[in-house]
């Protein structure tokens, strides 16, 4: 079990750009590969616990979500053959398959994505977000103009390193305040967010600082668009900012220390689905409502 | 070639005054003629031959006396290349009977009989005289509802395009055509070997003047119940069926869930009750038998969605019990499926939905319901059990009063509960952290449909930020879609609104006052865009899923 988390944070270390979920459901596929157990029920069990514990050393929502879904497409198969080891197999197999589709996602998304930036186009973004990242990257390959604005994104200053990175591809980008949404609102043309996590009623969780960017947006008419990929669909449904559950608002080492939550702040925010436009997934771009259609379709 | 041509061309003016029968052959042999040469007929003459054949077969049936009418004259004068507008011809100039005989026609032909143009002008001025007498009746408009009487169909309707009549109180032809399926309904119930006496299914009639834009709706009275009307013995009607109407029509059984497992206790002691009769089958004569009863179901009380698919549920599974299953086993069967849809639709269904309602429900919360929802009622309770910390504020509204029996049932398990009415509900609504709300049927476009006044709470939910949980079980999906509260709806008796205070009823004779209007509305219904999450047992959707689970359902069956 050790020896998992281990695998996994060396995983995210050597390649600073896959996203947290791959990382976790690489993870997974090298713990069923040695995993020792005799029975399928017991390859579950040990399974489920893994995800537990990968859950407890990085506490995003994508990676709980990944999980799931990798394990339920991995038993989508029939597994009526008696040997284990057959089994094992094919669930390995399978296994790869996963990580190879979403592995092509971000791609995907970005494909879906650019067109919708037009020449001379002023982006909003919020903190750091490869996908986003990724589709800024094939928006400027096709030569297209456009300048970004990005948020500083306390408290870990995130939107620096997006900075960064955006100048790298020499595309115009402003740092500004998270305090300066409101102002910048009117200049922009179009908001451009990640997830990481899309939840059943079509709404986000994303860094905080994103639902008061979808509450500008709105009042200014611009419209909020949200990429992220399908493994980040997850089967819960908060009403409000309170009934998002504890485990996705603290980073997970805050959850083991920390003796009164209430003096901690939460790292992420809940943006309700009536404030978003549209979301570009690798299963197509969607409109919010449409978000239940498709969780129904994954995990049914 | 030429020879069937000229037999085809004198064989069509003889066909014209030829008796029935004789026709017959020599249309058959015309077309067997045609195929051997291999001659195609064209497209005039294949449709003679088919208009030739209709009237063969009305001529067999009509009974009419063979008539002098033989516009054989025009026949003969125009060429008979095609027949349709012979016979418009035939139609208008029918009155002047001429007889003409046909020096023409070589074959021997039998006027006994009549002739297939004369049958062909009559059915043509039958067809006209309707038409015209449906205009007339069009015209003099829509006459005053109470005295219209008409009884709603069963809402098992398969045309999608057609209005149900329910919704068509104000149209006359509408009401004739139901007295008309009421009075076969009950002939039809009745076997060949019973000896009738003939009992009518009643029409109950309106009640009271009606506010024009729910003129379209039926009116009842509470005083004047369906019963009152019946003679003993019904024998068209089962006594549990009786019973059951009765209790719908005064409000003893209310809610719909109640109603539903209600009608299926009544369908189950029909079925045990019920004995084929020979040469029958009993998955078609026990479909029959039922009909009757729903229509006075529905007279009684419009029948809900939920029961409209306990019913769809219930026939389904009558016409498909094998017909080699003998008397007993065929009961028994159908006695189980009525206990399982029972237990799975209803009972386990509101066991799932608690399950992920308590999910929702966290401590310190300030709960919010309206009117008595048996399903958010038992939702409270076991949240309660499963010693989760609430308090509860009930919300009520005239004529009904259905929140006191919720805040009776609340406060016996000892709950924490605030009763306030509907007027209320903005000033309490800042203290309240969540809205559960129950449902009398949810609509395919994603609407609520229920209790007339939750769309009001739903709507000032909205504006106080306030989410709004529907809970529903799938059995009371419908396929059916609406926008607004007036297209369909109950109207309730309008009486309910007088209030006697001090002895005091200053409405007493509201019905003398011409410019006064009672109205009590049972439903309406709530848009999608207030409520923020509903609640089956299939789990936590969005209001605007619900097509997506009726797919799923469709799927299923």
């Amino acid at each position: 079990m050790n020896k998992l988390v281990e695998y996994f944070r060396t995983q995210m270390s050597q390649d600073p750009d896959v996203a947290s979920a791959v990382a976790a459901i690489r993870s997974l596929l090298e713990f069923l590969k040695r995993d020792q157990s005799e029975t399928i029920l017991g390859l579950r069990e040990n399974l489920t616990k893994a995800i537990g514990r990968l859950q407890e050393a990085d506490s995003s929502v994508a990676v709980s979500s990944g999980g799931e879904l990798f394990l339920r497409f991995i038993s989508l198969t029939s597994l009526e053959n008696p040997d284990l080891s057959q089994c094992r197999n094919m669930m390995i197999e399978r296994g790869e398959l996963f990580l190879k589709k979403i592995s092509l996602s971000r791609g995907k998304v970005a494909k879906l994505c650019h067109t919708f930036i037009k020449d001379g186009a002023k982006i909003l973004t919020h903190s750091s977000s490869r996908v986003v990242l990724k589709v800024l990257e094939s928006a400027a390959a096709d030569k297209k103009r456009f300048t970004v604005y990005v948020t500083e994104s306390q408290p870990d200053s995130a939107g620096k390193h997006m900075a960064d990175k955006l100048r790298k591809l020499n595309i115009p980008v402003t740092i500004v305040l998270d305090a300066a949404v409101g102002y910048i609102m009117e200049k922009v043309d179009m908001v451009i967010v990640g997830a990481e996590g899309v939840v059943e009623s079509g709404g986000i969780i994303n860094k905080i600082g994103t639902y008061q960017m979808a509450v500008c947006s709105k009042a200014h008419n611009k419209p909020f668009y949200v990429v992220a990929e399908s493994f980040k669909f997850v089967r819960l449904y908060p009403l409000n900012q309170q009934d998002v559950p504890h485990r996705f608002k603290y980073k997970a080492d805050t959850l083991k220390t920390a003796e009164d939550l209430n003096q901690e702040h939460p790292i992420i925010d809940y943006t309700p689905p009536s404030l978003i436009t549209l979301l570009f997934t690798d299963l197509g771009v969607l409109t919010p409502s449409a978000v239940s259609d498709e969780l129904i379709k994954l995990y049914l | 070639m030429a020879d069937s041509e000229g037999n085809e061309r004198s064989k069509q003016t003889a066909i014209i005054n030829h008796a029935a029968d004789e026709g017959d052959e020599k249309s058959l042999a015309e077309i067997q003629k045609a195929k051997n040469e291999g001659k195609e007929l064209t497209k005039e003459e294949k449709l003679r031959l088919r208009k030739e054949k209709k009237q063969q077969k009305k001529g067999k049936k009509d009974d009419k006396g063979p008539t002098e009418k033989a516009p054989v004259k025009e026949k003969t004068a125009n060429p008979p290349a095609s027949s349709q507008p012979v016979t418009q011809n035939a139609a208008q100039k029918a009155p002047s009977a001429v007889s003409v005989p046909v020096s023409e026609s070589t074959a021997p032909t039998d006027k006994s009989a009549k002739s297939k143009a004369e049958l062909k002008a009559e059915r043509r001025a039958r067809q006209e005289a309707e038409r015209a007498s449906k205009q007339a009746k069009k015209e003099p408009g829509s006459q005053a509802p109470s005295s219209k009487s008409k009884a709603p169909p069963s809402e098992l309707q398969p045309a999608v395009k057609r209005l149900p009549e329910h919704i068509q109180v104000d149209d006359p032809a509408v009401v004739r055509k139901l007295a008309k399926k009421l009075e076969r309904q009950q002939k039809s119930g009745q076997g060949t070997s019973l000896n009738v006496s003939r009992v009518k299914i009643p029409l109950r009639s309106d009640y009271g003047y009606k506010v024009s834009l729910f003129s379209h709706l039926h009116q009842y009275s509470r005083k004047a119940p369906l019963t009152q009307q019946i003679s003993i013995p019904a024998t068209v009607i089962h006594p549990s069926i009786v019973r059951l109407g009765l209790q719908y029509s005064q409000g003893i059984v209310a809610g719909s869930n109640a109603r539903s497992v209600a009608l299926l206790h009544a369908f189950k002691q029909v079925i045990q009750d019920y004995s084929t009769p020979p040469n029958e089958e009993l998955a078609r004569d026990l479909v029959n038998k039922l009909k009757p009863y729903i229509s006075f179901l529905n007279q009684c009380r419009p029948l809900s969605a939920s029961m409209g698919n306990a019913i769809k549920y219930i026939k389904k599974e009558i016409s498909n019990i094998p017909s080699q299953y003998k008397e007993e086993e065929a009961k028994k069967k159908l006695l189980s499926c009525v206990d399982s849809y029972v237990n799975e639709k209803i009972t386990l269904a509101a066991k799932g939905i608690s399950k992920y309602a308590i999910d929702k429900i966290s401590d310190g919360d300030v709960i919010l319901v309206y009117g008595c929802s048996s399903l958010v009622n038992h939702i409270l309770c076991e949240a309660f059990e499963k010693q989760r910390k609430f308090r509860v504020i009930v919300v009520d509204s005239r004529p009904r009063l259905e929140g006191r029996e919720a805040l009776r049932r609340l406060v016996n398990r000892g709950i924490r509960c605030t009763y306030v009415l509907i007027s209320a509900v903005s000033y309490v609504l800042p203290e309240v952290s969540k809205v559960f709300l129950g449902a009398h049927a949810l609509l395919a476009n994603g609407y609520v449909m229920s209790r007339v006044g939750t769309s009001q709470i739903a709507l000032v939910a909205k504006a106080y930020n306030v989410p709004v949980l529907v809970c529903c079980e799938t059995y009371k999906f419908c396929e059916r879609v609406q926008t607004d509260s007036f297209v369909s709806n109950e109207l309730d008796d309008p009486d309910d609104l007088i209030v006697t205070r001090k002895g005091k009823t200053h409405l007493a004779d509201w019905q003398s006052e011409t410019s006064l209007g009672l109205l009590n509305l049972v439903y309406d219904v709530t848009p999608p865009d207030f409520v923020d999450l509903v609640i089956t047992e299939l789990g936590m959707i969005p209001c605007t899923s619900v097509p997506v689970v009726l797919r799923v359902k469709n799927v299923d069956q």
